[in-house]
């Protein structure tokens, strides 16, 4: 196990990617010469040329879309959205066309495409730039949804996702970057079909993703020390979500907690408890409770950010409310 | 008119667009019988456009399409019966019947549809141009669309970024003056769309579109340019559609005299004027030339009618390509 940073793993991901297979390019804004918005792609552009390192216009429906078309045409972009706020101006071309094709074509196309994208507050940037809406995403049949959250996640599942035939959408927490991680040296790939289970427990399943794990494995540390033990699940892959995991660990602990940082009403987190319910209503000891975002648009100062926004103590207050304490 | 130069090829050309307009004709008519549903935008009028610019492309080639892309699949070669299969939305059409009139695709002769969202295609188009020239192949990419689609933001983004990388992409305008139901000069304030390309440093022309041979012309120019390495090239073509948007359009936003005006521009009788004018064309030849096709008409739909429905178990089959592989 060596110690390195999220954003030192995304690098290293996207440098093997590019490696590897000389049909991978990497596009988006500033991706070049400024290295990357998060300096994932420092270096790169003298490391592997202006063909394959291209920095684009501030065009995103376009960018994405000619994402598409080079996957149509043989080639395995990797398209950087910069933040998932800004992907709302290629959503045309994610749903309408990436996720369609396939299917309306009658299965004549497929469309290898990776589309990585920064999501989540929790820097004070703000309404426009905190956003998660990667639930958003989950809901669309046709596309993969990522959403790496330990270091050697984002280190692999970038490469398992080029192998995939179909557009995969990779998210990124912006909160992530700069923390470390023990990367598995010995994972030298990720499979995309499991959950996985982060830490075990009998009394309690806390369900997550993304930048949320690391909110649910501090509580889960503390509500220890109350002598509740907490199991947390990463659910890693929101589509196609590996429900079978989940249901494993609450059919143990029979009590469920879903921490999402997306908006509450028709979060994510819903669908998940949806699916508990469907699958282990009478293995439940209490309803399926949830900590969400709270409803409005991310504030800018810090106080009201955080307040805004799961954090260790709600979780760990919606488990005491559901077990009785 | 433009001169003929060959017989067979202009009698070839005669046969395409009287191809489309006998298979819309007859779509039409399965409309009203209720055998195709769904949107069915057809594009009697503008058949010059399709037929002149297709044979200027290499089998290789990539075409892109919108939701008014019957003729265009025709005349690119794929054959009448799956695209009437896809019509009746049979599992022997051209897409399985997933897609209907809007969604024509034919992987075999690298039709990328039929994408039915305005302007939605120019990006793909870009995209396969950008594969082209990265793998340092010869081929381009056709991308039509309508004048509804310059007022999209993916018009300019992607004449942007076709421009500026030099992609061997056509950006292929078949204006045939109304978005749905909106003029051009209602929705434009240039509604010169050739000069628009200025501002992309793009080359541009604006031809006849209810002339073949200008169409061919314009478009054989256009090709040997892109195909030379030297970027995108835009053609507007200027063509009008003669029947209504779709079959739901009660056409409230055009005068029965103006389309009766362009009628008398109807780019088929035209055509066959100048083919008797040069001793190419006989009542015969017509004679011969519209029987075969009310055969091949009758054929396709005999095709269609005998198609298999897709069974329901494959109803979510291709969402993903088969079996998800792992890492």
């Amino acid at each position: 196990m060596a110690k390195i940073t999220y954003r030192e793993a995304v690098r290293a991901g996207l440098r093997e990617a590019l490696q590897s297979d000389p049909r991978v390019f990497l596009m988006g804004e500033d991706v070049g010469k400024y290295g990357g918005t998060y300096a994932c792609s420092k270096g790169f552009l003298e490391e592997f040329g202006p063909e394959r390192i291209r920095d684009t216009p501030l065009s995103e429906s376009t960018f994405v879309g000619a994402g598409i078309g080079a996957a149509l045409g043989g080639m395995r972009p990797i398209v950087e959205v910069m933040t998932v706020n800004f992907s709302l101006l290629a959503l045309d071309q994610i749903v309408n066309n990436a996720a369609t094709i396939r299917h309306m074509s009658g299965g004549q196309f497929s469309i290898p495409l990776v589309v990585r994208m920064a999501t989540g507050a929790g820097r004070q940037v703000a309404a426009q730039h905190s956003h998660s809406l990667e639930g958003w995403y989950a809901h669309i049949p046709g596309i993969t949804v990522l959403a790496p959250a330990t270091v050697t996640d984002a280190r692999r599942m970038l490469l398992a996702a080029l192998q995939e035939p179909d557009p995969v959408f990779i998210f990124e927490h912006a909160y992530l970057y700069p923390l470390e991680g023990e990367l598995d040296e010995s994972a030298l790939s990720v499979d995309l079909t499991q959950a996985a289970v982060r830490r075990t427990g009998t009394d309690i399943s806390l369900i997550t993703f993304g930048g949320s794990l690391w909110k649910a494995l501090g509580a889960a540390d503390q509500l220890a020390q109350e002598g509740i033990s907490a199991e947390v699940v990463d659910l890693r892959i929101l589509r196609p979500l590996d429900i079978s995991t989940v249901l494993t660990s609450v059919r143990k602990t029979h009590r469920a907690v879903v921490i999402d940082e997306g908006w509450r009403t028709g979060s994510f987190a819903a669908e998940v408890s949806a699916q508990i319910m469907e699958g282990v209503f009478y293995d439940l000891d209490g309803p399926v409770a949830r900590v969400c975002s709270v409803e409005v648009p991310i504030p800018y100062p810090k106080h009201l950010e955080d307040a805004a926004l799961p954090q260790p103590e709600k979780i760990i207050q919606a488990v005491h409310s559901l077990m009785g304490r | 008119m433009t001169h003929v130069v060959d017989r067979d090829h202009g009698l070839e050309l005669l046969r395409q667009m009287l191809r489309i307009r006998r298979f819309e004709e007859k779509c039409a008519e399965l409309y009203s019988g209720g055998k195709i549903r769904g949107f069915l935008h057809l594009y009697i009028g503008e058949e010059a456009v399709a037929v002149g610019a297709m044979p200027c492309f290499e089998p290789d080639d990539a075409i892109v399409g919108t939701y008014r892309e019957h003729g265009h699949a025709l005349v690119r070669g794929t054959p009448m019966g799956p695209l009437m299969a896809e019509l009746y939305g049979k599992a022997n059409g051209c897409a399985r019947g997933r897609g209907g009139s809007m969604h024509f695709f034919d992987a075999a002769r690298h039709f990328y549809g039929g994408l039915a969202i305005v302007g939605g295609g120019l990006p793909v188009a870009v995209g396969l141009a950008l594969a082209d020239h990265m793998q340092q192949r010869r081929r381009v990419t056709a991308c039509f669309f309508g004048d509804g689609a310059v007022a999209e933001g993916e018009f300019h983004e992607s004449l942007n970024l076709a421009a500026l990388w030099r992609l061997p992409v056509l950006f292929l305008c078949e204006n045939n003056l109304y978005a749905m139901g909106t003029a051009l000069g209602r929705h434009q304030s240039q509604p010169d769309i050739a000069r628009k390309a200025d501002a992309y440093a793009i080359p541009a022309e604006a031809v006849n579109g209810m002339d073949v041979l200008a169409v061919e012309a314009a478009t054989r120019k256009a090709v040997d340019f892109v195909r030379a390495g030297q970027g995108p090239y835009l053609l507007e073509y200027r063509t009008y559609r003669f029947r209504a948007h779709s079959m739901y359009d009660a056409e409230l936003y055009r005068t029965k005299g103006e389309v009766a005006q362009w009628k008398q521009r109807d780019p088929i009788p035209l055509f066959q004027q100048e083919l008797r004018a040069q001793g190419y064309l006989t009542d015969a030849d017509l004679d011969n030339m519209e029987t075969a096709i009310t055969a091949e008409i009758a054929e396709a739909v005999s095709y269609a009618e005998m198609g298999p429905w897709e069974p329901l178990e494959d109803l979510t089959k291709d969402v993903y390509t088969g079996v998800r592989r792992q890492a």
